[in-house]
């Protein structure tokens, strides 16, 4: 029987649970020895010119090794966008948080000491820290760019979209700025050999991306810069690549000549780390009063933050503009703004969350106004099973759906009917504790436009299997899923399969995790490596049983002659000892695949004090083919936490003078374990033909159904009060503001 | 200052500074890494480890104050017949973590309340973690570890 599809609990585990993993901080490499430790001396004001640094009393401090500025360092400029963003900040800082200095000690604990005493004197400078004060212009980032609006895409709008309608909706509707924060903060370790050969160990979902950006940065080749991946203690999407920061201090190991250490503090993640998600968008929607949306139109504003690191995020998010559904007219427009505040770049789901919140809002302001059950309005629109593969008039070719399968199925899990019911009994009997019902269908693009990915399969003398993959986990358990993919092609047990990632020297041409495409990519990849591995085999055994390669076939893990089990078997390891068998392969070139699902969110809303609890999430996530239930299971899980986490309690807010005021996890809400029920999980498979697997990405599709599903419920909770919409995320105070204005105006 | 602690079974002395902090002297001093720093504020509860049995949040401990006191970190956890800890098999077969970095801190956190709790309900384990965060997990899982180390039923 197959091993792909059953429950595998993870081969990860073991070393996790009994000695912890060994991330970046954790690394006791003899190359690291004598290692001096690092702190980034970081801008405490959003917006300043730098008068002067003084390093001479820091340098002063017990352990300090040295204090590098951007005076000292001698590497060509970066760029962001359009504009250049500094290694170290020598002129003017833009954000709370920009690296200024690079503080280097022989202790840990004479970091924050020596740190302290660099003394630099700020010319404050006026701060825009929102969108509304970026676009009015008045004080601007980049001077010699003129503005603030640094990408504009489309917005010709001929203004006979909404001509045919019955009903016109539009509002403005504001996705905040939430922060990554993995656990394990980011860390870097790096030593220069005496080979001339810089080793660096980052915390990255991307060894090779790293590899590329540091070598470039230090305008070295990239063979000589050999980037390993330790233990990963999350992403999320802001790990991609390398940051700035392991540039800088791959330069002071080199300039100082020793190992450096850098592990940054929580606060610090809370304000350096890029943060995700932080667009305003307009929406609107028109239709029929039988619950046909004619026309919808998109107008996306995205806080790039100081520097635009990621200006992809806007145009994706036009892209999934119009969800899963098919509607005649389409208009979309973007524009991408810098604000004095953290960089803003990929965060799980990087610009489809944010698609799904517009139209899945749009799609039950639309059924409030014309007074139609929220589920009836989306079924009317659905793109239809018959349709695919379907073209969106965005662009979005979508390979599978089915899109009314997953909504029913979540909404008879849940019982839909009887939670209208006990809705409806409530507000009857005036119950101030509120039932709201929040429903959100997406579809979510996954392993897109961001190239193939290698795999390389090895069959060791002993017949044990050593496979080798450009995808990058940290956390997803895709070590398991591999190898469960591999026993079963090739017949080996998973306990003789190793699954190798995330050294450079070994894995040189990758393209790493992030989209949710490392199963279709890099599990197909490796699907590939292993067919042409069995096929090398199967002509060594053909001459072993003296038959022709055309009859062997691999059943049971040993190769055989078809139809004549009398003649014998052969081995992997007798092979395996015969010639190298090995494959190298490049799959794909990223043609993305587009997982589809409904959730179904139940809230309960003290109308008397605002608090909002969860009580239920049912969630249909359609993936494809499942590998491993548990891992994906798992994947959707964290996915629902913090997609929940972002309609209900996450968000990175700044002060008028662009202070954050949630830069530790004391004020950041991480969601906790009382604040989630247990998940209810409905099942769906629907392949793709686009990849050796049929399967479609799982990593991000809940995030991106869960957070409109909350959403929606909190708001339908307070519909009859005369709420039509509130802004994430839903707080105590917001819930209760809204409830409390719209009893005002009634 | 000289301080001499015990952490897993074995004793550990060093000369430390006053603000010495009690993760810094585990993973530094005694060289145990599986306990995690995550933040800066006793919030995540990724440094949580057992001191004299009761499971503390080592980064709010100074390693002064553990002075002849005893500790156990992952690394010192053992079931009862020398193997896994139940809930170190219960977080690995209930997939209870996926990045790992919480799970040093989650399953010590685990042993206490389950050491005043044997047999809490889902609600009482979620009420009992709140101290510890998990980025990646969603807590669902967690929930069922603890629950099948308790020999209790789990909700897949």
């Amino acid at each position: 029987m197959s091993i792909v599809g059953t429950r595998v609990v993870r081969i990860e585990d073991q070393q996790l649970i009994t000695q912890g993993g060994t991330y970046v901080e954790d690394l006791r490499a003899e190359a690291l020895t004598g290692a001096v430790h690092a702190m980034f001396v970081r801008s405490p004001i959003a917006h300043a010119r730098i008068v002067s640094i003084d390093t001479s009393a820091a340098l002063a401090a017990p352990g300090v090794v040295a204090v590098y500025t951007a005076a000292d360092l001698d590497l060509a400029p970066h760029r962001a966008g359009p504009v250049v963003e500094p290694w170290l900040a020598g002129e003017v800082v833009r954000y709370v948080g920009e690296p200024v200095a690079l503080v280097l000690t022989e202790e840990r604990y004479q970091l924050a000491d020596a740190a302290e005493l660099v003394d630099i004197d700020y010319d404050p400078l006026d701060v825009v820290a929102s969108i509304d004060s970026a676009l009015a212009g008045e004080t601007l980032l980049f001077p010699d760019q003129g503005t603030n609006l640094l990408q504009t895409t489309g917005g010709e709008f001929d203004g006979t979209a909404f001509d045919d309608c019955e009903v016109v909706l539009t509002r403005t509707i504001v996705n905040q700025r939430v922060a990554p924060a993995p656990l394990e903060v980011r860390g870097a370790a790096c030593t220069w050999g005496a080979d001339g050969r810089l080793t660096l160990w980052l915390s990255t979902q991307n060894a090779q991306i790293a590899r590329s950006t540091v070598a470039k940065g230090l305008g070295v080749r990239s063979a000589d810069v050999r980037v390993i991946t330790p233990d990963v203690g999350g992403g999320f999407g802001a790990k991609i690549g390398a940051d700035p920061e392991p540039v800088v201090l791959g330069w002071a190991a080199k300039r100082a000549g020793r190992p450096v250490r850098w592990t940054e503090t929580r606060s610090e993640n809370l304000v350096a780390m890029t943060h995700g998600r932080a667009q305003q968008n307009t929406i609107t929607i028109g239709g029929r009063r039988d619950g046909t949306v004619l026309a919808f139109r998109l107008e996306v504003v995205q806080d790039a933050g100081a520097y635009p690191r990621a200006l992809f995020l806007p145009t994706l998010t036009e892209l999934m503009a119009t969800g899963v559904y098919h509607f005649p007219k389409v208009e979309t427009s973007s524009r991408a703004v810098v604000t004095n505040t953290t960089p803003i770049a990929a965060y799980r789901g990087a610009g489809r969350p944010e698609a799904t919140a517009a139209i899945e809002r749009a799609m039950d302001l639309f059924a409030a106004e014309i007074g139609m059950d929220p589920a009836q309005v989306r079924r009317v629109n659905f793109i239809r099973p018959e349709e695919f593969p379907y073209t969106s008039p965005t662009g979005a070719s979508y390979d599978t759906g089915e899109y009314a399968q997953a909504l029913d199925r979540v909404l008879a899990a849940g019982g839909y009917a009887e939670l209208r019911a006990e809705q409806a009994r409530r507000r009857e009997t005036g119950d101030p504790v509120a039932l709201g019902l929040g429903i959100a269908a997406y579809v979510e693009i996954t392993g897109g436009d961001s190239g193939g990915e290698s795999g390389r399969v090895l069959i060791n003398a002993d017949g044990s299997v050593t496979a080798w993959t450009g995808s990058s986990p940290h956390g997803q358990g895709l070590d398991s899923t591999l190898a469960m993919l591999l026993s079963d092609q090739l017949g080996v047990p998973m306990d003789k399969i190793t699954i190798r990632h995330g050294d450079t020297d070994e894995v040189p041409r990758a393209v790493g995790t992030f989209g949710s495409r490392s199963l279709q990519l890099g599990g197909s990849a490796l699907r590939q490596a292993a067919d042409q591995v069995i096929e090398q085999a199967r002509a060594l055994a053909a001459d072993r049983l003296e038959a022709s390669p055309d009859d062997i076939e691999l059943a049971d893990g040993s190769f055989r002659v078809r139809g004549a089990p009398a003649s014998g078997s052969v081995t992997w390891a007798q092979v395996a000892g015969q010639a190298e068998l090995t494959a190298d392969v490049w799959f794909g070139e990223g043609t993305p695949t587009f997982p589809f699902g409904a959730h179904l969110a139940v809230v309960e809303v003290d109308t008397l004090t605002g608090k909002v609890v969860l009580k239920r999430i049912i969630a249909c996530d359609d993936a494809g083919p499942v590998v491993n239930p548990l891992t994906f299971q798992g994947q959707r899980h964290g996915g629902l936490g913090q997609g929940v986490a972002q309609a209900l309690l996450e968000v990175m807010n700044y002060d008028a003078d662009g202070n954050p005021t949630t830069a530790t996890l004391a004020d950041y809400s991480f969601i906790t374990a009382p604040e989630l029920p247990d998940f209810e999980l409905v099942e769906s498979e629907t392949p793709t033909t686009r990849n050796l697997l049929g399967v479609k990405g799982i990593g991000e599709a809940a995030t991106i159904g869960s957070t409109p599903a909350v959403h929606n419920a909190v708001v339908d909770a307070l519909s009859h009060l005369g709420v039509r919409h509130l802004d994430m995320p839903a707080t105590p105070l917001r819930v209760w503001q809204a409830i409390t204005d719209a009893r005002k105006a009634n | 200052m000289k301080v001499s602690i015990e952490i897993n079974g074995r004793t550990v002395t060093g000369e430390v500074e006053d603000r010495t902090l009690l993760v810094h002297f585990v993973r530094e001093r005694a060289g145990l890494t599986a306990t995690n720093v995550g933040c800066d504020t006793t919030s995540c509860g990724a440094c949580t480890v057992l001191l004299d049995g009761e499971s503390v949040k080592s980064c709010t401990v100074l390693a002064a104050q553990a002075d002849g006191h005893a500790v156990t970190t992952l690394e010192g956890l053992r079931g009862e017949d020398g193997g896994l800890h139940p809930l170190q098999r219960a977080f690995r077969e209930e997939h209870g973590l996926q990045c790992g970095f919480c799970t040093p801190g989650m399953i010590m956190a685990a042993v206490s309340l389950l050491e005043h709790n044997p047999k809490p309900t889902r609600h009482e384990v979620r009420d009992g973690l709140e101290g510890n965060l998990c980025r990646c997990t969603g807590y669902h899982n967690i929930v069922n570890a603890v629950m099948n180390a308790s020999g209790q039923e789990v909700q897949r």
